[in-house]
């Protein structure tokens, strides 16, 4: 049994909020000026030049890169030779993410109540979603996730003999829809199988994956290549406003299903798709 | 083409699709909430918190300034989520938006019968934006916090039109293309 205090897991995870918020991913970051340089269209070419200094200036002038600084999503995996002392471990996340929040300038973005709508202050409660894995560390993954592209993402419940092809056209559909409102270019964050709720998280988690690491199933991995293609080609671009570039990476991840199903979530990333991971 | 224009906003039949823009002078920022309680001081009979008149709305809630600073990251919030009040504030003479994103058609035709233009200003770039915006003040619904009204001073903010006042829209035109 090793022992972690939840001061420890409160200091890192109000780091971690600030960092995601203000310095964008090396992954993302790298496909971005890698899209500039190969973007053909002069408009959006433009818009990508207009990400780049954005970053730049994020970064040296302490702005955040987006004044949507999200709802903050959090995946623990909690070694189960972990013991927490000093306090609820729940109530310790939502501590980090009120002192990041506060602390670093961060826009606060959360309403207690869907229908009522009174901000909650601190933007806590962040949505939490805890693994017991074998070990004893703990491992943290932050997600300050914007709604602009959360709004714009769909669940599909298909059938079996709806197959690959069928994954793509509800895939290049959502796509579509989101259009100019999630901030291309986009990260598109795949589930496909488990059930209703498994398939959703998977595509969140799917968006926390390095855009340049391809699934290791070889079907999963030719099905992200052959995505990312076509929605290239589909012209919408940077900002919506047309060209090559509209997504930077599509992730897909997967789990067993029932004989009966074949659920397909596409949770739309912008590009300022965040996510800091830690081990403890 | 490259313009560079000021506020109050007068002469916007010049303003086509397709054109870049560099917009200085007064511009107030207002996104959901405040457009909600906007909308019911109207149905109420109340007066809006400014001159909406040959003005131009941003849809932005910006994340909070340092102490050295006028403003924190101020980037475009998404349009549409504002159409279900526009048309009320288009016919008070509201002659530009900024946001990201499609309109729906109701605003399109609203726009055309008012004479007014949707301007694109690019998502996700937040920092970018927020250093032409010279001065920041708070002017009605303090409580809403980030969702407040601003009266914002900006100096060659950088826009698209991405709707003009006679109704093409660029998000259509290149979707025509592609």
């Amino acid at each position: 049994m090793r022992n972690i205090s939840i001061e420890e897991i409160i200091s890192n995870i109000k780091d971690m909020c600030i960092e995601a918020n203000y310095k964008l991913a090396s992954d993302v970051d790298a496909s971005i000026r890698d899209a500039y340089d190969k973007e053909i269209s002069p408009l959006g070419k433009r818009v990508l030049g207009q990400l780049l200094d954005n970053l730049d200036i994020a970064e040296n002038d302490l702005i955040p890169i987006c004044q949507d600084t999200g709802m903050v999503i959090v995946f623990v995996a909690i070694g189960q030779e972990v013991h927490i002392e000093g306090g609820f471990l729940e109530e310790a996340i939502n501590e980090g993410i009120r002192r990041g929040y506060q602390e670093g300038y961060l826009r606060k973005s959360i309403v207690s109540d869907p229908l009522i709508r009174n901000n909650t202050q601190d933007n806590t409660p962040g949505i939490i979603h805890y693994d017991i894995v074998p070990g004893n560390q703990l491992e943290i993954t932050i997600s300050p996730k914007g709604f602009g592209s959360e709004n714009m993402s769909r669940i599909y419940m298909l059938k079996p003999s709806d197959e690959d092809q069928g994954i793509k056209k509800t895939v290049l559909e959502t796509v579509k829809l989101a259009g100019p409102n999630a901030c291309p270019p986009i990260v598109v964050g795949i589930g496909i199988g488990g059930s209703f709720e498994k398939c959703a998280l998977l595509a969140k988690r799917a968006l926390t994956r390095d855009i340049s690491i391809r699934s290791d199933k070889p079907h999963i991995r030719k099905l992200e290549e052959e995505l990312l293609s076509a929605i290239n080609d589909m012209g919408i671009g940077p900002a919506g406003l047309g060209g090559r570039t509209t997504a930077l990476g599509v992730n897909i991840e997967t789990y067993p299903t029932h004989i009966a199903g074949l659920p397909v979530a596409v949770n739309i990333g912008c590009h300022v798709n965040r996510h800091v991971t830690r081990v403890i | 083409m490259d313009k560079y224009i000021k506020t109050p906003l007068l002469n916007i039949n010049n303003l086509e699709a397709g054109d870049y823009v560099y917009i200085t002078g007064v511009i107030y920022s207002a996104r959901d909430a405040a457009h909600k309680r906007m909308y019911e001081a109207l149905m109420s009979g109340e007066d809006l918190p400014f001159s909406i008149k040959d003005n131009i709305i941003y849809y932005m809630g910006p994340s909070p300034a340092r102490k050295d600073q006028i403003i924190g990251s101020a980037g475009p919030t998404t349009a549409s989520r504002m159409d279900k009040y526009t048309p009320r504030l288009l016919d008070m003479g509201l002659s530009g938006m900024i946001g990201k994103g499609t309109r729906g058609s109701e605003v399109i035709e609203s726009m055309i019968k008012n004479k007014a233009v949707y301007f694109a200003a690019t998502g996700g770039a937040g920092a970018l934006l927020s250093k032409c915006i010279k001065e920041s003040k708070v002017i009605a619904y303090d409580d809403l916090g980030t969702e407040a009204i601003h009266e914002l001073y900006v100096e060659n903010f950088p826009l698209i039109v991405a709707i003009d006042s006679k109704g093409k829209n660029l998000y259509e035109l290149h979707a025509q293309i592609s």
